[in-house]
């Protein structure tokens, strides 16, 4: 496909400027550019031609399967869009008058209620713009608790060995050491390994339940009463919300703050990658430590980023959450946990699940056995899968299991989907044994065959250039 | 209402294959007295008209003003059609970040041309695929100058408040200090920065235009924190960059910048779009995303997520950064603003911005009592003295018209291409009114 500077024809362009009403007035020379940047000179059609042609080449929600394990891509409805769009919201200066934003101020307080009742917080930001934004916020709540209590030593954070790169990454930007403890053999926390690690050093533990297995930790509230007992508070990585809402509560299980994935629990699309929206979630006592904006709210001890955060996806969070309700919000997780383990299920005697349990929303499966027999691999797997039409799952992920398939349905499957997914599965199964070239290869059907990933890092293009 | 699909009966007999009961069965890992024994205290579930119905209502407790005069880090600027009808394809909506190559290749091939367009604005050699906003991309920035050796880091007290702030506290969280270099006259205070330049500086960011619209001399501030061995941090207006001199130009190590003004509406603050863009040198220093260009064993041109190397999902408590979202479909927005615009519209939009704010500041200042507080070259946005301050905002509120933004010593005003000479006038009209009262 061609890009979009090999389509460019000098002296195309789109009419979309009045001429200047008011007399023009120059930059000083030292202060002009030398020349004007080579942007593309497009018409109109050619722009939505070449961006149609590009979408053709997207897989999202709206295509098909998308199981990618942790990262919830449930169904994002077409209403939080058309509310998003609302002239209403987003033709709001953020720095306009209080009393002229009132509708937006009701947006944040209305999601920041329902979102504290949900995870049983006391308050919550939108300051973060994103997940790991949202740890990131979350871990300096923590610093700044010790620090304003004088508690200086406390230079540790602890993560398990099946966390998110992120939390640990998180840590370290917070300027706290990791301390990376292993998980169980059932990818739960490992009580004497947590034991191990506490001390008068630790600031906190960083963990989220169900965990990146897909299995409820049944000792979390000894796990969270042991860091509060060695002074540490605890944080709650909410990407696996949605295996529990309106179920059980981060906030009784003993967290003191939280970081939701709007874009994940919440159904705003994702947008290839972003916006999303954190929102971090505190117990009381760690409210005087949330952000603020300097210009909207006066300085406060921390800023994450500038005003208020990703505003409209929390306009379509809170869309979700009114169409969802009461009784809607738990349906969706145990519509969530249902599809996971009914495909966990209709999945058996094919690939193995890495741990033969009931799940909660997602589950884990370990294709080692079936590499060793066929030389066919979970990348191999995920390839062929691209050839059905189904996002693969989340590959290599957890690091504690080794040739790694993480499946996340969502509630937003239904049976039909579920049981095609597993057919196609048991086919994939079926193949490694019959024709492992074949899978070797795949995908077959795709745009492009598998890229070669050593030579772009090698020997980085990373923009265009002219002939 | 959840938008499960699956119909009761199906459901019961999913329950059913898994051997279970009901709900409660699936939770059995979970203590019995940790479960909610209550529903939880939101409102029932509505339909979708009555959420329509409800969201609409809270949107009209807002106030949208037809002539925005105020700028301050947000820009209300023109926004081509083409633009939205892109950003609303449900495919580049919905997906997420492009792991899997094969089924992403238009997302990757939209950020490879985001990041060169990018580049060319700024003229520097290499763009990442965004982060959050550009207060934190000049977090971000400064956390990738600071080594060993240099850890303090400098920023202009010219630069956005909100970017200050972000700043300081990515800095608090290493444990690292920033200091901040004072202003002369509504611009960077160079006598202060020469002094501050000691050897521990790892870096010096400098907002162009500032925060108060004015120009900064940042070629002669590129040279002398060179000097220093210190890098240099831009943090640029990217309206300004169709007709001004690139950071790369300038000396810049690293630009970035907030990208709203490329075709984001104001949005009540965000979402918005932090470009990054640096020299090859430190190319594998830079944090976020990167999209590279390579082939399929067919030979088949091809792009992918590259560089990963530098990631956390890779290095986990050693990465440059901790990011994984970014604020890709932003990046698309942008992309599909400049090349609607094309490099002579991007210059016009510029020139215009920057005309319309020269004429708003010689018709003001016209006004006894009304005097420009900063005097050097601005581009769209200026101080003047506003004598009765809150009464005139209040006066052109009630006409439709945000006026600038109240700051220490007056006001600060802003006027894009969006305004027409009209508008203008009716604003300055209004101001007379008030002051002649």
């Amino acid at each position: 496909m061609k890009l979009i500077f090999e389509k460019s024809v000098p002296g195309r362009h789109c009419d979309l400027l009045p001429k200047c009403d008011v007399e023009t007035v120059s930059l000083p020379e030292s202060l002009r550019r030398d020349a004007a940047p080579a942007l593309p000179e497009m018409s109109e059609v050619d722009l939505s031609r070449h961006y149609t042609e590009l979408n053709k080449q997207v897989h999202g929600v709206n295509c098909g399967f998308y199981p990618l394990g942790s990262c919830t891509m449930k169904y994002n409805p077409r209403i939080d869009e058309d509310m998003a769009a609302l002239p209403g919201f987003t033709g709001v200066h953020p720095l306009a008058p209080a009393h002229t934003v009132a509708g937006c101020r009701e947006v944040l307080d209305t999601a920041r209620k329902y979102l504290c009742e949900i995870t049983g917080m006391d308050d919550m930001t939108f300051q973060p713009a994103a997940g790991a934004h949202g740890e990131f916020t979350g871990v300096m709540l923590i610093k700044q608790y010790h620090a304003s209590r004088g508690d200086v030593a406390r230079t540790k954070i602890i993560v398990p060995d099946s966390a998110h790169g992120t939390n640990p990454a998180t840590a370290a930007m917070c300027g706290f050491q990791v301390v990376n403890i292993p998980s169980a053999p059932d990818g739960c926390v490992d009580l004497a390994a947590l034991k191990a690690a506490l001390g008068p050093d630790t600031a906190g533990l960083m963990l989220t339940n169900p965990n990146t297995v897909g299995i409820f930790d049944e000792n979390i509230l000894e796990i969270t009463r042991l860091v509060h007992e060695a002074g540490g508070l605890c944080y709650y990585d909410g990407a696996n919300l949605n295996a529990v809402m309106g179920v059980v509560r981060p906030g009784d299980m003993g967290f003191d703050c939280i970081h939701l994935n709007l874009h994940k629990t919440f159904a705003t699309p994702h947008g290839g990658g972003g916006p999303g929206a954190g929102g971090v979630g505190c117990k009381e006592f760690l409210r005087p430590f949330l952000p603020a904006s300097a210009l909207m709210d006066g300085p406060g001890r921390i800023q994450v980023r500038s005003f208020a955060g990703n505003f409209l996806v929390v306009v379509k969070a809170l869309t979700y959450l009114l169409t969802l309700g009461r009784e809607g919000v738990p349906e969706a997780s145990q519509n969530a946990v249902l599809n996971a383990n009914y495909l966990m299920h209709a999945m058996k005697g094919t690939f193995t699940p890495a741990f033969d349990r009931v799940c909660m929303h997602e589950f884990v499966l370990d294709l080692g056995e079936f590499k060793k027999a066929t030389g066919v691999s979970a990348l191999d797997v995920a390839k062929c899968l691209i050839d059905y039409g189904m996002h693969p799952p989340t590959m290599y992920f957890p690091l504690i299991v080794h040739e790694a398939l993480m499946l996340e349905p969502t509630e937003t499957e239904s049976k039909e989907t579920l049981d095609w997914a597993a057919d196609v599965f048991r086919q994939l199964y079926e193949l490694g044994f019959k024709d492992p070239e074949y899978m070797h290869n795949s995908p077959h059907n795709a745009p492009i065959g598998r890229p070669d990933e050593v030579q772009a890092a090698r020997h980085p293009i990373v923009r265009w250039q002219k002939g | 209402m959840s938008y499960v699909p699956s119909t009761g009966e199906q459901r019961q007999e999913m329950l059913r294959a898994i051997g279970m009961q009901d709900y409660r069965d699936l939770y059995r890992d979970v203590p019995a007295d940790m479960i909610l024994d209550r529903p939880l205290d939101i409102p029932e579930g509505m339909s979708e008209l009555e959420v329509t119905r409800a969201m609409t209502a809270m949107a009209a407790r807002n106030t949208v003003f037809p002539t925005v005069l105020r700028g301050a880090g947000a820009y209300d600027h023109y926004i081509p059609s083409i633009v939205k009808s892109v950003t609303s394809k449900e495919e580049f909506l919905t997906a997420y970040t492009p792991y899997q190559a094969e089924m992403s290749q238009g997302v990757l091939q939209s950020i490879f041309e985001y990041q060169t367009m990018i580049c060319e604005l700024t003229g520097m050699d290499v763009s990442n695929a965004s982060v959050y906003d550009g207060a934190t991309a000049a977090a971000e920035a400064a956390a990738m100058c600071r080594d060993r050796k240099r850890r303090v880091t400098l920023i202009s007290a010219a630069a956005h408040p909100d970017t200050i702030n972000t700043v300081r506290t990515y800095c608090y969280g290493t444990g690292d200090e920033l200091r901040v270099v004072p202003m002369k006259d509504g611009r960077t205070d160079t006598d202060a920065l020469r002094r501050m330049l000691t050897p521990d500086v790892a870096s010096f960011y400098l907002q162009q235009p500032n925060f108060f619209g004015q120009l900064e001399d940042a070629e002669a501030i590129g040279a002398m924190v060179h000097e220093a061995g210190a890098m240099y941090v831009m943090g640029c207006n990217p309206i300004a960059l169709g007709i001004m001199k690139t950071p790369a130009a300038c000396g810049a190590d690293v630009a970035v910048g907030e990208g709203q003004p490329l075709g984001m509406p104001l949005s009540f603050g965000g979402p918005y779009l932090g470009f990054m863009a640096t020299l090859t040198k430190h190319m594998r220093k830079l944090p976020g995303r990167i999209v590279g260009e390579t082939t399929d064993h067919e030979g088949r041109r091809a792009y992918v997520l590259s560089l990963q190397a530098r990631e956390q999902h890779i290095r986990r408590e050693k990465a440059s950064s901790n990011i994984c979202s970014n604020q890709a479909l932003c990046a698309l927005t942008a992309g599909v603003y400049l090349a609607a615009m094309g490099p002579e519209g991007l210059a016009e939009a510029a020139r215009q911005s920057m005309a319309k704010a020269h004429y708003l500041c010689r018709s003001l200042t016209a006004i006894e009592g009304v005097e420009l507080v900063y005097t050097g070259e601005f581009f769209h946005e200026f101080v003047t003295t506003l004598p009765r301050r809150d009464e005139v905002l209040a006066a052109l509120e009630k006409a439709g018209i945000l006026g600038g933004l109240p700051v220490d010593g007056g006001v600060l005003w802003c006027a894009t291409e969006k305004v027409g000479k009209a508008e203008l006038d009716r604003a300055v009209e209004i101001v007379k009114e008030v002051l002649a009262k």
